[in-house]
C-alpha cells in the first residue's frame, strides 16, 4: 500500500507545532500502524531527519501508553482496540491519514505526538486506592463476593488509562477515567469503607486539575478501547450523591 | 569461594524464613524517616516494594521510564497468578508448590528462596483481594482457579485475561496512595544509565530525564533495582518496547555478578513471526492450552500442501493429525512446562511439519472443546484471547485453529542475589525478573507474578532492616559528593560518544541484526560451534555499532532513538556474556538446551555432577573477559530426580 500521511510535528512543548505530509510506500496491509510509523521514522533517519515521536510501549493494547487521534477518531478507525493493536488492513491503498495526539488542556504535549498525561495520575492518588498496608489482612476466601458484582467490578477495572475518553471528550472531562475506578471499587465490599471520601476527593480533585464538565454526549464510551461503560458513570453520580447527603446530615 | 555467601538461615526449610524473621535487625519508626531508598522500577516487583517501604516509614524515590508507574510492562502478563491456597481441595500445598517450581526449574534453583516463595504465596492472594483486585470468582462467591503447565493441580488465580494488569493496578494504587501523602516522591520518564558507588556501597544512580535531556544525580542509603528482564536483546520478543538491560547492566560493570544469563524462557504459545517490518511478537495466554490441542499433520505431503495454500487445517483428517504433545507426554499432555512444549514444536517445524506460510508454525485447535463444552463456555473463558488473535492474524479461531509458534518471553537470568535479595555489591537489592533467583533454568506459567509480588510486598520490607540498622548514623547522601559527579560525567561522556559516531546505520536495523544472531545461535537449541560463532559474530556487530550508527537529533530534547541506542549498547555486550555462559554450560537443562547433550528420545539430558550450579560472571573490564564464578547448588529436602513428564 502507498499511504499520505498528514502528521503533527510539534518539537517541544513551547514550540508551535504544524501537520506535515510525509509519503510511505509499500506498506503491508498486515504491519501494525505503529510498525508502519516503524517504516515511516525509519526513512526519516537513513535522510537524517528527526524521526515523529510516539509514545507505545507494550504494543498490545494493555499498558495505555500509545494515544493517537487518526482520522479524527482517537485510537483511529476500529473500535474496542488501541491505537498499536490497528492494523494497516483497516486502511486502503492511496488513503490519506491524518494523525494528530490528543488534544487537552489537561495533556499538554512534550513532543509531536507525545502528551503528558500525569494529571491522570494525580487523580489517582487522591484516592483512587483501598487504604491498606501490606500485611495483617484477612484471609481472600473471608469476603465472599457475589460474582456479578465481581464482574462488574472487573469491567470497570479493565480502564488502562490512555486518555482516549478525555481526548474525545469536547469538554475534555475525565468523567469516564475517574468514574471507571469508583465503581470498581464500589462494586466490592472492600471499597465500601472509604466509598464517600474516595468519590469526594477523586472528583475534586479532576476539577481541580482543569477537566471540564460531562455533559453525557457518550462519545468515551463509543472511543474507549476497552469499551468501558457510560453506566459506570451512573453509579459515580450516585456514590458522589450519596456522599454529599450524608457530609449534609453530619453536619447538622 | 567466599565471594558468593547466599546467606541462607540455619533449621529446617519450613523453618528458615521464621527463624529468619525472628532473628532480623529491624529499624525504629523513628530512624526509619531517617533513611532514604531508591527503587528503580515500578512494575509488580517495584511498585510492592516502593508502597511497603513508605508504609513503614522509609523515605523512597521511585523511577520508572514510562510516563506513569501503572504502564511498567507486569501489566501486560495474562494467564494467572499461582499460589497454594489449596481452595480446590485438590491436594496442593506449600511443598509441592515448592516441588512444583523447582522441579519445574530442572533443578537448577535455591531450595531455601524457593521455599519462602512457596510460603508467602498466600499471603499475596490476601494482599491483593484485600487492595479490591478484581480476581475471578465462582457463583458462591470464592475464588475461581485455573491450571497451568508443569502442574497436576489449580493453583492459579486470576482476572479475565488481565491478570497481570490488575495486580499492577493494585501495587500502583498502594503506591500512588503514598506518592499522595509525600512518602514517595514518583520520577516518570527517567532512564536510569549509572549506578554510584561509595566506599564500594550502592549510594544512589544517574538518570537521563527523558523528556529535557538532563542528566541527573539521586542519591539513598540503599538502591533497589526491579527493572524486569532482558529478553529484548533478541529484538523480538512479547517484552514491551522499552524493557532494557540497562540499570542491571550497569550494576554488573560496577561489580554485581549476572548469574546464568543464558537461561531464557521461549513460550510454546506466541502468534508466528510474519514479516521483516515486525516489531515485537504477541503471547497468547498458556490458560489456552488447558483446553486447546496442539497439532501438526501427520503427513509431510499434507504439511506441504497446507504451507502452499493448497489446503485447508480443517480437511485433514482426524487419524492424520499428530498430537504430538499428547503422544510423547501422555501424563501432562498439552500442559507440560513451557521448554518442553516449545522444544517439541521447533522439532515438528525441523522435520517438515510446520504449517503457515513459513513452515514456522503449529495448530492449536480448539474445535474439541467447542464440541465438548460449547461456543459458549469457551468464548467466557478465551474470548478476548480469540478477538486479541482475530485483530492480529486477521483469521477467526472458533473456525480454523489458531497457529502458533515458540517466542522468546521471559529471562530466569539476572543479577546475582543471597537470600536477602541483596546483590555481592553492598546495599544494592534486586527484584522480580531483573534477579535470577527462583526459577532455576525453566520458569512454571504464573509464577514471575507471584515471585514479584513475593520480592517486593513481602520479602525486602523485611530483609532491608537488617542491612539499614547499620546505617541510621550514615547522614543522608547529596549527590554532590566526588563519586556522583564523577559517575555522572562517565554517563555523559558515554551519550557524547553515541551522538558522536554520526554513521550510516539506525539502532533498529542493527539491534535487528543482534536479534538474529541471537534467535539462531543463542535460541532454542544451542552448539558449541554455533555459541562461539555468535561471540564473534556478536564482537563485530558491536564495533560496527560503535563506528557506524545513526542518531539524529540532540541530545537535550525527547529522542527516542538515543534513548535505544543506549539500550542496544548494552544488549551487545549482554548477548555476548549469555553466548559464553551458554558454552560453558554443557549440558541441556530447562529453557538451555544444547543438541550436544540430549537422549535418543531428543529430551534434554542433564548432568548434575558437573553442573548443578548457578554461574555468576564478574566483570573485568571492556575487552576483557569475565570471569566465572560458581555457587554450588545443595538439595537437603528434596531428591533430584530426571525431569518426566511423561
Ligand atoms: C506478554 C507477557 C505475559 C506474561 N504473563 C504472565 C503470567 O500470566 N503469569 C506470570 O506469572 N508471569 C507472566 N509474565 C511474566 C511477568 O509478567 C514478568 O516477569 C513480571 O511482570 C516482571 O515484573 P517486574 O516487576 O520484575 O518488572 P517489569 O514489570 O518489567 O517492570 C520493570 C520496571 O522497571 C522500569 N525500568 C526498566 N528499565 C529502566 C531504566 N533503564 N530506567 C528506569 N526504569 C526502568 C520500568 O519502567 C518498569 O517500571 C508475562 C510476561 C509477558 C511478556
Ligand atoms: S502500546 Fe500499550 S496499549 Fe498501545
Amino acid at each position: 500500500m502507498d499511504l499520505t500521511l498528514k502528521i503533527w510535528r510539534q518539537a517541544n512543548s513551547q514550540a508551535k507545532g504544524k501537520m506535515v505530509e510525509y509519503k510511505v510506500s509499500n506498506v503491508s496491509p498486515d504491519s501494525s500502524f505503529f510498525e508502519m510509523l516503524d517504516v515511516l521514522n525509519q526513512n526519516l533517519i537513513e535522510k537524517g531527519e528527526d524521526p515523529v515521536a510516539f509514545d507505545h510501549d507494550c504494543r498490545e493494547g494493555i499498558c495505555g501508553t500509545c494515544s493517537l487521534y487518526i482520522n479524527g477518531r482517537a485510537h483511529g478507525p476500529d473500535s474496542g482496540i488501541t491505537t498499536c493493536q490497528l492494523h494497516m488492513r483497516k486502511f486502503k491503498d492511496g488513503d490519506t491519514i491524518y494523525i494528530e495526539p490528543w488534544r487537552a488542556k489537561p495533556f499538554p504535549i512534550i513532543k509531536d505526538l507525545i502528551v503528558n498525561r500525569g494529571a491522570f495520575d494525580e487523580i489517582i492518588q487522591a484516592g483512587g486506592f483501598v487504604s491498606v498496608n501490606t500485611g495483617g489482612v484477612p484471609d481472600a476466601n473471608a469476603i465472599p463476593i457475589p460474582k456479578p458484582d465481581a464482574d462488574l467490578a472487573m469491567d470497570a477495572a479493565a480502564c488502562i488509562g490512555c486518555g482516549a475518553c478525555v481526548a474525545t471528550c469536547k469538554n475534555a472531562s475525565a468523567m469516564l477515567f475517574v468514574a471507571a475506578k469508583v465503581s470498581q471499587f464500589a462494586h466490592l465490599p472492600q471499597g465500601k469503607v472509604e466509598a464517600s471520601i474516595r468519590v469526594q476527593r477523586m472528583v475534586a480533585k479532576m476539577d481541580e486539575l482543569g477537566f471540564g464538565n460531562c455533559s453525557n454526549t457518550y462519545a468515551c464510551e463509543a472511543e474507549c478501547p476497552k469499551e468501558i461503560s457510560v453506566s459506570h458513570i451512573a453509579k459515580m453520580n450516585r456514590e458522589f450523591l450519596f456522599a454529599k447527603v450524608a457530609a449534609q446530615a453530619n453536619e447538622k | 569461594m567466599t565471594k558468593l555467601d547466599a546467606k541462607i538461615p540455619e533449621g529446617p526449610l519450613t523453618e528458615k524464613w521464621t527463624n529468619y524473621i525472628d532473628k532480623q535487625k529491624l529499624v525504629n519508626p523513628a530512624n526509619k524517616r531517617k533513611l532514604d531508598i531508591i527503587v528503580v522500577g515500578t512494575g509488580l516487583a517495584g511498585a510492592s516494594a516502593a508502597a511497603s517501604f513508605a508504609e513503614l516509614g522509609y523515605k523512597v524515590k521511585a523511577f520508572c521510564y514510562q510516563d506513569s508507574p501503572r504502564r511498567a510492562h507486569s501489566i501486560a502478563a495474562q494467564g494467572g497468578i499461582n499460589a497454594a491456597k489449596n481452595y480446590p481441595n485438590d491436594g496442593d500445598n506449600i511443598y509441592r508448590l515448592f516441588y512444583d517450581t523447582i522441579k519445574g526449574g530442572d533443578y537448577r534453583a535455591r531450595e531455601a528462596n524457593v521455599y519462602r516463595l512457596a510460603q508467602v504465596s498466600n499471603n499475596i492472594i490476601d494482599q491483593c483481594v484485600a487492595q479490591g483486585v478484581p480476581f475471578a470468582r465462582e457463583y458462591g462467591g470464592l475464588l475461581d482457579n485455573r491450571s497451568f503447565g508443569g502442574a497436576q493441580v489449580s493453583r492459579t488465580f486470576y482476572a479475565r485475561g488481565q491478570t497481570g494488569q490488575q495486580l499492577l493496578l493494585g501495587a500502583y494504587s498502594a503506591l500512588a496512595r503514598q506518592i499522595g501523602k509525600g512518602n514517595v516522591k514518583m520520577y516518570t520518564r527517567r532512564d536510569m544509565l549509572d549506578l554510584v558507588l561509595v566506599d564500594g556501597r550502592a549510594r544512589g544512580i544517574i538518570t537521563r530525564n527523558l523528556v529535557n535531556g538532563e542528566i541527573e544525580r539521586h542519591a539513598a542509603h540503599t538502591v533497589v533495582l526491579a527493572t524486569g528482564g532482558y529478553g529484548n536483546v533478541f529484538f523480538l520478543s512479547t517484552n514491551a518496547m522499552g524493557s532494557n538491560v540497562t540499570p542491571v547492566w550497569a550494576a554488573y560493570k560496577k561489580g554485581a555478578f549476572f548469574s546464568n544469563p543464558c537461561f531464557v524462557q521461549i513460550h510454546p504459545t506466541c502468534i508466528p513471526v510474519h514479516g521483516d517490518f515486525q516489531s515485537k511478537l504477541t503471547l497468547m495466554s498458556e490458560s489456552l492450552r488447558n483446553d486447546g490441542r496442539i497439532w501438526v499433520p501427520k503427513k509431510l505431503e499434507d504439511a506441504e500442501k497446507i504451507r502452499k495454500g493448497q489446503m485447508k487445517a480443517k480437511e485433514i483428517k482426524e487419524e492424520d493429525r499428530d498430537y504430538y504433545l499428547e503422544r510423547r507426554y501422555p501424563a501432562f499432555g498439552n500442559l507440560v512446562p513451557r521448554d518442553v512444549a516449545s522444544r517439541a514444536a521447533k522439532e515438528r517445524c525441523d522435520a517438515g511439519y510446520g504449517v503457515g506460510t513459513t513452515g514456522l508454525a503449529v495448530y492449536l485447535d480448539f474445535s474439541e472443546a467447542i464440541g465438548r463444552l460449547g461456543k459458549n463456555v469457551v468464548e467466557a473463558r478465551y474470548g478476548n484471547l480469540f478477538q486479541m488473535y482475530e485483530k492480529i492474524v486477521d483469521d477467526n479461531p472458533y473456525e480454523t485453529p489458531m497457529m502458533i509458534y515458540p517466542a522468546i518471553h521471559y529471562t530466569m537470568g539476572g543479577l546475582w542475589v543471597d537470600y536477602e535479595l541483596m546483590s555481592n555489591v553492598n546495599g544494592l537489592y534486586v527484584l522480580g525478573e531483573a534477579n535470577f533467583s527462583d526459577h532455576g533454568a525453566n520458569r512454571l506459567g504464573a509464577s514471575a507474578l507471584m515471585q514479584g509480588l513475593a520480592d517486593g510486598y513481602f520479602v525486602i520490607p523485611n530483609t532491608i532492616a537488617n542491612y539499614l540498622s547499620d546505617q541510621i548514623h550514615v547522614p543522608r547522601f547529596t549527590g554532590n559528593e566526588p563519586e556522583f559527579v564523577q559517575t555522572a560525567k562517565e554517563v555523559q561522556d558515554r551519550l557524547d560518544r553515541l551522538m558522536n559516531v554520526k554513521g550510516n546505520q539506525s539502532v533498529d536495523s542493527i539491534h535487528k541484526r543482534l536479534g538474529h544472531i541471537m534467535w539462531d545461535y543463542v535460541g532454542m537449541a544451542r552448539t558449541a560451534e554455533g555459541l562461539k560463532k555468535a561471540i564473534s559474530e556478536i564482537q563485530t556487530l558491536r564495533k560496527e555499532f560503535w563506528s557506524d550508527l545513526k542518531i539524529p537529533g540532540n541530545q537535550n530534547e525527547y529522542n527516542p532513538e538515543l534513548e535505544k541506542a543506549h539500550r542496544v549498547a548494552d544488549f551487545l555486550e549482554l548477548g555476548e556474556l549469555m553466548a559464553r555462559d551458554a558454552l560453558i554450560r554443557e549440558e541441556s537443562c530447562g529453557g538451555h538446551f544444547r543438541e550436544e547433550y540430549q537422549t535418543e528420545g531428543g529430551e534434554a539430558l542433564r548432568n548434575d555432577k558437573d553442573f548443578m550450579f548457578v554461574s555468576a560472571w564478574e566483570y573485568k573490564g571492556e575487552d576483557q573477559e569475565p570471569v566465572l564464578h560458581k555457587e554450588s547448588l545443595k538439595y537437603e529436602f528434596i531428591e533430584v530426580k530426571v525431569r518426566n513428564y511423561k
